[in-house]
């Protein structure tokens, strides 16, 4: 985007974007995320919603607990595959374009239960666009994905519908 | 407190001796082991032991409810345990025992535990689930962890807890068709 305010031009100013760049630049700073915690990593994900670290900083503190609303999913902790059917519905009801968060060890690998219940990493069943590991992470780690997620809808973007 | 307050182990030998004598041929064993009183019964008779100790001794709260697989360790394969409370007057005297039963492979059925504690529901249930042990006349023998199409029992010793195949075509099933 390129901003120009030479008086010459009108004084107010005005911007020359493209659609597609200005609806990302609007995508990356208002994301809403879906939060999907199922276990412990889910305290820490609350508490970069909370005021210490603050996700309303990048544009992202409306947590919707409605999929429909929704087009960021942070999936934080175990699922199993009782829960795996659940998780992908819950994916499938989001509007385009979306992304999804693999919060924790147990989302991205299964963490510390090779058994029979828990699924093996979420991507078996979810495309991830970005990964943190730790159990559970740091909330400032939870704040880089996001981070990258933003850069990740400003470098590749998404059509516009 | 009670001016004359009845000790656990006061209470415990009369209890122990009115039940051998109330059912001679179904208390088997009865075992102490660091303060602690463990019973051994034949599962035929299971529901009128119970049903005498929560009458008549006051052990109006099951506690918990779970089986021990012993495969290649003792025949039968199987022990279904249960843990009894009672609460007394004062919590001096509350009594807590354990009773144990066997159920054999090529038997698995028991009588479940549902007329005289309906919080044995959901114990059942689990034990079910994770064992494959029936309890006949349970009102609602269904599985309570695991999908309901789901066919091992994964707490048994013969069964790998590492075999996912089982949980993954209970997951592609519900993905196919939906809840409900």
């Amino acid at each position: 985007m390129g901003v120009n305010s030479s008086p010459a031009l009108g004084g107010e100013g005005f911007i020359t974007t493209s659609i597609e760049a200005f609806a990302n630049w609007g995508r990356k700073n208002s994301l809403w995320p879906m939060p999907f915690g199922t276990a412990c990593c889910a305290i820490e994900m609350m508490g970069v919603f909370a005021s210490r670290f603050d996700l309303s900083r990048f544009g992202a503190e409306v947590a919707r607990f409605s999929p429909r609303q929704a087009d960021l999913m942070i999936v934080s902790g175990t699922i199993t595959y009782k829960m795996a059917s659940v998780c992908r519905r819950i994916y499938d009801q989001m509007p385009e374009p979306k992304w999804v968060i693999a919060m924790g060890s147990c989302t991205c690998g299964g963490g510390p239960f090779d058994s029979y219940a828990v699924v093996q990493g979420i991507d078996e069943f979810l495309p991830v666009d970005v990964y943190v590991g730790g159990c559970p992470p740091r909330p400032e780690a939870l704040i880089d994905a996001v981070m990258k997620i933003q850069k990740k809808i400003e470098i590749e973007g998404a059509p516009i519908l | 407190m009670s001016s004359d307050p009845a000790p656990a182990e006061d209470f415990l030998t009369p209890m122990l001796d009115s039940l051998k004598s109330e059912f001679p041929d179904s208390v088997l064993d009865v075992k102490e082991f660091r303060g602690e009183t463990t019973l051994i019964i034949t599962k035929d008779s299971i529901r009128e032991i119970f049903a005498f100790l929560k009458d008549r001794f006051d052990f109006t709260f099951l506690a918990d409810l779970t089986a021990v697989d012993y495969l290649e360790v003792k025949s039968p394969r199987y022990e279904v345990v249960y843990h009894l409370h009672r609460f007394g007057p004062g919590c001096e005297e509350n009594v807590r025992i354990r009773i144990k039963t066997d159920v054999s492979e090529d038997d698995l059925r028991i009588d479940s535990l549902t007329p005289i504690w309906i919080g044995a529901d959901w114990l059942e249930r689990e034990v079910y689930d994770m064992f494959g042990i029936e309890f006949t006349g349970h009102p609602d023998l269904r599985r309570i962890l695991m999908p309901e199409d789901y066919e091992p029992h994964p707490l048994r010793k013969d069964f790998d807890v590492r075999d996912r195949e089982a949980s993954k075509r209970s997951f592609e099933k519900e993905l196919e068709e939906g809840p409900e």
